[in-house]
């Protein structure tokens, strides 16, 4: 990209937001589906402070487990991305043709949409972190404005991670029929080692290893750790480089499958 | 006797198609022994080595995961797989040929296609029940057998009725990967007893959503610690969510409106 394009793009931007806005709106009863989707955390809360009634697991007790939900419900929120199931279906059925012949990258806009949707999101999502706050495990809330900016990065930094990786396994529909199923694959991973079900630190050794050299921590339980002062500043500080180490190296190989999908994608009528 | 032999057709035609498609049976083989062993990893940091919750010990939780097993076999394996393509059928518009043949629309979308190497589901399922028994150093007595694969029926009609429902909320909105996306979290918690859970969601998910009947009575039974009163309230509840799902499914149907229409 020159630098003309990218000025034209940033200038775009705004207007991109807007329209993907009045998309989200537009959506309402599919959004509040999402909304009931992301709100399993809160199962998983009821669940383990249930079972952490009677005695504590490793250091968590039942206020621990009700803040890391909590946590996680709103990190989910915030970073969450469907661009897998839009990208398959709109190159599938050739709709893909009329981004392409808009004047600026189909991600960029893809970015836009997904952007624009967070303030619907946030809207189930700020009281129940205000309730979080003021009620059960708000002592474990880490406030200071050190903390706070370290949890904007990794925020930020989880969702590029996600959008990306999005990006990627749905750029693998040029070349299969459907990536879907390689989602699935790749949910059933997420579910498992990015901390959704069960703080990963509760895991057996082999499986804490495992969870350790994958990416699937940094979309959701690094953020969580932070926010809920599980993570030490130093540890934090190594893990925020490891997380936009990750980000980088999969915006490029999302950038590079997008570009040889391109090439390949013949539109069907459209 | 008509719809005996349908069923029988159709299945024929189910086998023939995955047959093409042997190495699914051994990925997929694999996937559900890999998601088996992973899936009990939170029970066991739960449960094991830690006093019971709710009457709950590892090796009696083992059993529901058993049924959990199970019951997702029959469910990506039986049930998904069809009616997943009836919400396409929908869009397209294309229901309209299932409309017009001369057999039930409901028989017939619901049976339109089985994958058969989910099977190895229920293979995985029966290994969990050898563990978890041989663990609680006792076989379970045959009238217990009984009594829970009668309550795994129950189960079955449930989870189709959802489905059902499901599949009818697609005649008035048109996307559904949401919302088979939201079932399919729900139903993951099938794997937990539902009793462990307390208060309002020990209700929801016992009235509402009814995870318990799926498989924490199967696994009581199994275990003999079932409540006769209860199996037979459960037994009941299944009638009535399948009568409640054919209702609301008659309903939809009649707001049909081919897609060219």
């Amino acid at each position: 990209m020159s630098a003309g394009a990218v000025a034209r793009a940033l200038r775009a931007y705004p207007t991109l937001l807007r329209v993907g806005l009045a998309g989200a709106v537009a959506y309402r009863a599919e959004m509040l589906i999402w909304m009931l989707t992301t709100t399993m955390p809160l199962v998983s809360l009821a669940l383990w402070s249930a079972v952490a009634a009677s005695a504590p697991i490793g250091r968590f007790g039942a206020r621990d487990f009700t803040a890391y939900f909590l946590a996680t419900l709103i990190v989910r929120q915030l970073t969450g991305s469907w661009l897998v199931w839009e990208m398959n279906m709109e190159i599938r059925n050739g709709s893909l043709s009329q981004r392409l012949l808009k004047p600026i990258h189909p991600l960029l806009v893809y970015s836009a949409e997904n952007l624009a949707a967070i303030p619907l999101r946030a809207l189930l999502c700020v009281p129940v972190a205000a309730l979080a706050l003021v009620g059960a495990g708000g002592e474990r809330f880490r406030a200071a404005p050190a903390t706070l900016a370290l949890f904007a990065a990794a925020l930020l930094g989880a969702w590029l991670l996600n959008f990306f990786t999005m990006a990627l396994i749905g750029a693998l529909a040029f070349v299969m029929e459907s990536s879907t199923a390689i989602f699935q694959i790749y949910l059933a991973g997420f579910m498992i080692f990015a901390g959704y079900l069960v703080p990963l630190e509760l895991f057996p050794p082999a499986l804490q290893q495992i969870a350790a050299v994958l990416p699937f921590r940094y979309t959701l339980a690094f953020p969580v750790e932070v926010v809920t002062g599980l993570l030490e500043p130093d540890a934090a500080l190594r893990d925020l480089a490891i997380q936009w180490a990750f980000a980088v190296g999969t915006a490029a190989a999302a950038l590079l499958a997008w570009r040889a999908g391109v090439r390949r994608f013949a539109a069907f009528g459209g | 006797m008509r719809y005996l032999r349908l069923l029988g057709t159709q299945l024929r035609t189910s086998l023939a198609l995955g047959m093409q498609y042997r190495w699914e049976f051994l990925i997929d083989g694999a996937l559900t022994v890999l998601y088996a062993f992973i899936g009990v990893v939170p029970l066991y940091i739960a449960l094991a080595g830690r006093p019971p919750v709710g009457g709950w010990t590892f090796e009696r939780a083992l059993v529901v995961v058993g049924w959990f097993t199970w019951l997702k076999g029959i469910l990506d394996g039986a049930v998904n797989p069809s009616l997943i393509s009836v919400v396409d059928q929908i869009r397209q518009g294309t229901l309209d040929f299932t409309l017009l043949k001369p057999a039930d629309a409901q028989f017939l979308v619901s049976t339109a296609k089985f994958e058969l190497w989910k099977l190895v589901d229920i293979l995985v399922a029966i290994g969990i029940f050898v563990y978890a028994f041989s663990a609680l150093g006792r076989a379970p007595a045959p009238a217990d057998i009984a009594l829970s694969l009668g309550l795994l029926a129950a189960a079955t009609l449930v989870l189709y009725s959802v489905w059902i429902l499901v599949i009818s909320a697609a005649f008035w909105v048109v996307r559904l990967d949401n919302l088979s996306y939201l079932f399919n979290s729900i139903f993951d918690f099938a794997r937990w007893p539902a009793t462990i859970f307390t208060g309002f969601w020990r209700i929801l998910f016992t009235l509402v959503i009814p995870l318990a009947l799926m498989t924490t009575y199967p696994a009581e039974a199994l275990l003999g610690t079932l409540a006769p009163r209860t199996a037979a309230l459960a037994a009941l509840g299944a009638v009535i969510f399948a009568l409640l799902a054919r209702a609301v499914w008659k309903r939809a149907i009649g707001r049909y409106t081919s897609a060219s229409s």
